[in-house]
């Protein structure tokens, strides 16, 4: 048994660290680190970068841009990423639509829209969730009528991430109410610019304005929008689902996390003593460390499989639990760890006016931010519905 | 990165699934092992021939093992079969007379004629080996050893023991034949023994034998790490097996989502437990052995326990009765917590290895409360 990566995947890990701390802009990686929103055109600096590099759509194949990383090159990049507080990318052009279009797309398709996405003409989001359709996605309402080349759409979708800044949104809709709620989704391609499209902000729990509801009046769409078969958009849902979840745990977010909550613990003090001298702190920095660790070897051991070919099956759903659950424990840990310091609102003072480190700021709000992570992409007891499934298969 | 085994040791662990893998042992096994002499009749023989204690030595010392790696796969099976046999008393004190260079020894016990225990542990001494209050003396051409000893695992039966005891060189380790033991059964089966030392002579192994005894007791967390990853694996399956069959209101207990949810909490510890044991395994011999071998320890510490009261409580009245197997699977998987070091022992270790200041000077940490340290 041998845990270790190779060589040659150790000398990729200095390349992409070298190139990716050398490129990344102090002043947004700065953002990242302190939990302070990322505007459009920085999100778009760091994409444009990666494009740069060929970084940018790392589970695409090499024929259409990708850079040609095994998976364990990905898990890798990804990594870094995360430990260099570089931006998320925005996965919905880029591990989504990108991915969908190289599978169910045509040629037009994938000759018009991929090249867009890689250098940001496009910015993507997603209509999956409805207001009566969340974990149960398959009971979708957003109507698609069929009249000559047009789709004819209305209804509404929400939770629609960044979309203030997207021209495009994939949607599911439905396009036929008989038989299974399943059969009758399709997957359409929406100009947002559309007329009857309406964008409107949801303001979360942290006061940001990350999500969005989307309002679909007599939206006309070329048919020639639609991707795979009409009524077959389930399998393209389902694909999505299960399609290159291998980063699904965050290692190197919870990696980084940990390293930040250490940090902060060894500079605050509290009655007389540091934070890091506390054992009731020490103690569950020390069990969390342990429960990483054994997420990182659980999902080497996912990426071996996957390098071999096997299937990740319902691992990538304990995955997701276990993942979100550390990185969820470890937000609770460092806003805790500030004490009475972590209910001041810091938006409006200067780092000089702070009485705690600037990274550790804006502890509350988001950690109220990364209460998402155990509801989106497909809930965590959604998740334990899929290894229960195979558990219990007779 | 490369998760599989060698051949060998796939070659072994099968074996000894096909030796334990059928419920009459299981049956025989609650039936001895509750009460002297604490084995099931003739196991430790048949192990022997299997090559099991071969496995805990390399080729040099005389075996075909030796590694993390293969004590990884015997105690795995180990704890799968619920195996009460005192492997562990075994691994130690052989892991320590190789070190030695005692071959004249383990021949003996490779051949499974000669059994051994450790005496490390006191009544106020779970893993600080520093904190060794027992105390070695010359006397004449000899030695004599005073204070008590506690937890020896395996004891009862052992011919050889081996006891650690200050010295003025640090600390000693000897070996006792016939020792006056005080012999009880473990709760969840198997024997265990206190020692009270008056005077008792014993011949003198080593001076200072700290870091080797350090470095046996590491691995016999792994290997006790591994066979809770084993037991955990069983009860699991036994629990989802009962859920498919056991029917209420008209329809499997399985089919309810609240029972699926815990079921499927268990299966992702179990996960993470046989991770963490990789992870440890890995790094033994290696500067993080200290560091990720406490790291399983607390982990399995945590999770173990876990998975024996939800199968517990999702088995209903039956998972609380002595004749059904899980009971007793659920008794060794709570009861591995309380063996070389507690989850609160190894947290404590990692605790000092964490501290801003560690590296300078193993700083001892003292807790303030016992409450304290359970947040």
């Amino acid at each position: 048994m041998d845990l270790d990566f190779t060589a040659e995947e150790q000398a990729f890990r200095k390349h992409v660290r070298e190139v990716i701390r050398g490129e990344l802009p102090r002043e947004i990686s700065d953002k990242v680190l302190q939990g302070r929103g990322l505007t459009k055109e920085d999100i778009e600096c760091w994409q444009a970068i990666l494009n740069r590099h060929g970084w940018l759509a790392t589970t695409w194949p090499a024929e259409f841009g990708g850079p040609g990383w095994s998976v364990v090159e990905r898990h890798i990049f990804n990594e870094e990423c995360a430990l260099a507080s570089a931006p998320r990318i925005v996965t919905f052009g880029l591990v989504m639509l990108g991915p969908v279009l190289i599978k169910f797309g045509t040629k037009e398709q994938q000759d018009h829209y991929l090249p867009r996405i890689l250098d940001g003409r496009d910015w993507w989001c997603q209509g999956y969730s409805e207001p009566g359709a969340g974990s149960d996605l398959a009971g979708l309402k957003t109507r698609a009528v069929r009249d000559g080349d047009t789709y004819v759409i209305n209804g509404q979708k929400t939770w629609t991430t960044l979309g203030q800044h997207a021209n495009w949104i994939f949607c599911l809709v439905r396009t036929a109410t008989e038989g299974k709620p399943q059969d009758g989704i399709s997957f359409v391609l929406v100009d947002v610019n559309s007329p009857g499209v309406e964008m409107r902000p949801i303001k979360l729990i942290d006061g940001s304005k990350e999500v969005n509801e989307v309002f679909f009046t007599d939206v006309r769409v070329p048919v020639t929008n639609l991707v795979g078969e009409e009524n077959k958009g389930w399998t393209i849902a389902k694909y999505l689902l299960t399609h290159e979840r291998t980063n699904i745990a965050g290692v190197g977010h919870s990696t980084k996390d940990l390293e930040k909550f250490r940090k902060l613990a060894a500079e605050i003090e509290r009655d007389g003593e540091k934070v890091a001298d506390n054992p009731l702190y020490a103690m569950r920095a020390a069990e969390l460390e342990a429960d990483l660790e054994a997420m990182r070897v659980t999902n080497l051991r996912l990426l071996a499989d996957a390098s071999s070919g096997a299937a990740e099956g319902h691992r990538s759903s304990l995955l997701k639990i276990k993942g979100t659950q550390i990185r969820q424990e470890l937000q609770n840990l460092y806003r805790s760890a500030l004490g009475s310091a972590a209910a001041l609102d810091a938006d409006d003072l200067s780092e000089n006016e702070l009485a705690v480190p600037v990274e550790a700021a804006r502890a509350a709000p988001v950690y109220f931010n990364h209460r998402k992570l155990s509801i989106y992409g497909g809930s965590n007891e959604i998740q334990r519905n899929i290894v229960a499934k195979e558990l219990f298969r007779e | 990165m490369d998760f599989r085994i060698s051949e060998e040791r796939q070659m072994l662990s099968d074996m000894l699934r096909r030796f334990w893998g059928n419920d009459p042992m299981l049956e025989a096994r609650n039936a001895a092992v509750y009460e002297a002499p604490y084995q099931v009749p003739g196991v430790w023989a048949q192990l022997a021939e299997l090559g099991v204690f071969g496995a805990f030595l390399s080729e040099d010392e005389g075996g075909f093992g030796g590694t993390a790696e293969d004590v990884v796969v015997v105690f795995e099976e180990a704890g799968r079969a619920l195996s009460a046999e005192p492997l562990l008393g075994q691994l130690l004190v052989m892991r320590l007379l190789a070190g030695l260079g005692r071959a004249d020894l383990l021949e003996e016990m490779v051949a499974g004629a000669t059994r051994g225990a450790l005496a490390f542990a006191e009544p106020a001494l779970s893993v600080d080996l520093s904190r060794t209050a027992a105390t070695a003396a010359r006397r004449g051409d000899g030695w004599v050893l005073n204070g008590r000893k506690s937890a020896i695992y395996g004891g009862p039966g052992a011919d050889v023991l081996l006891v650690t005891a200050r010295t003025d060189a640090g600390l000693g380790l000897f070996l006792l034949r016939d020792a006056p033991l005080i012999e009880a059964a473990m709760v969840d089966g198997g024997g265990i023994a206190e020692l009270v030392m008056e005077d008792l002579a014993a011949e003198c192994l080593a001076e200072d034998a700290a870091p080797p005894v350090e470095a046996a007791l590491d691995l016999g967390r792994i290997a006790l790490c591994s066979e809770a990853v084993g037991a955990m694996d069983m009860l699991t399956a036994m629990t989802v097996d009962y859920l498919k069959q056991r029917r209420q209101f008209g329809r499997p207990l399985a089919s309810f989502q609240a029972l699926q949810h815990r079921v499927v909490d268990m299966v992702m510890e179990g996960e993470q437990a046989r991770s963490i044991v990789i992870r440890a395994m890995a790094s033994y011999g290696t500067p993080d052995q200290a560091r990720h071998v406490a790291m399983a320890k607390n982990l399995l510490g945590r999770v173990a326990p876990h998975v024996a009261e939800e199968a517990i409580q999702l088995h209903g009245g039956i998972g609380m009765t002595w004749e059904y197997p899980g009971s007793h699977y659920a008794k060794r998987l709570v009861l591995l917590d309380h063996q070389l070091g507690d989850r609160r022992d190894h947290a404590l270790r990692l605790m000092r290895m964490c501290a801003p200041d560690a590296g300078a000077v193993s700083r001892p940490v003292t807790a303030r409360t016992p409450e304290s340290q359970t947040a």
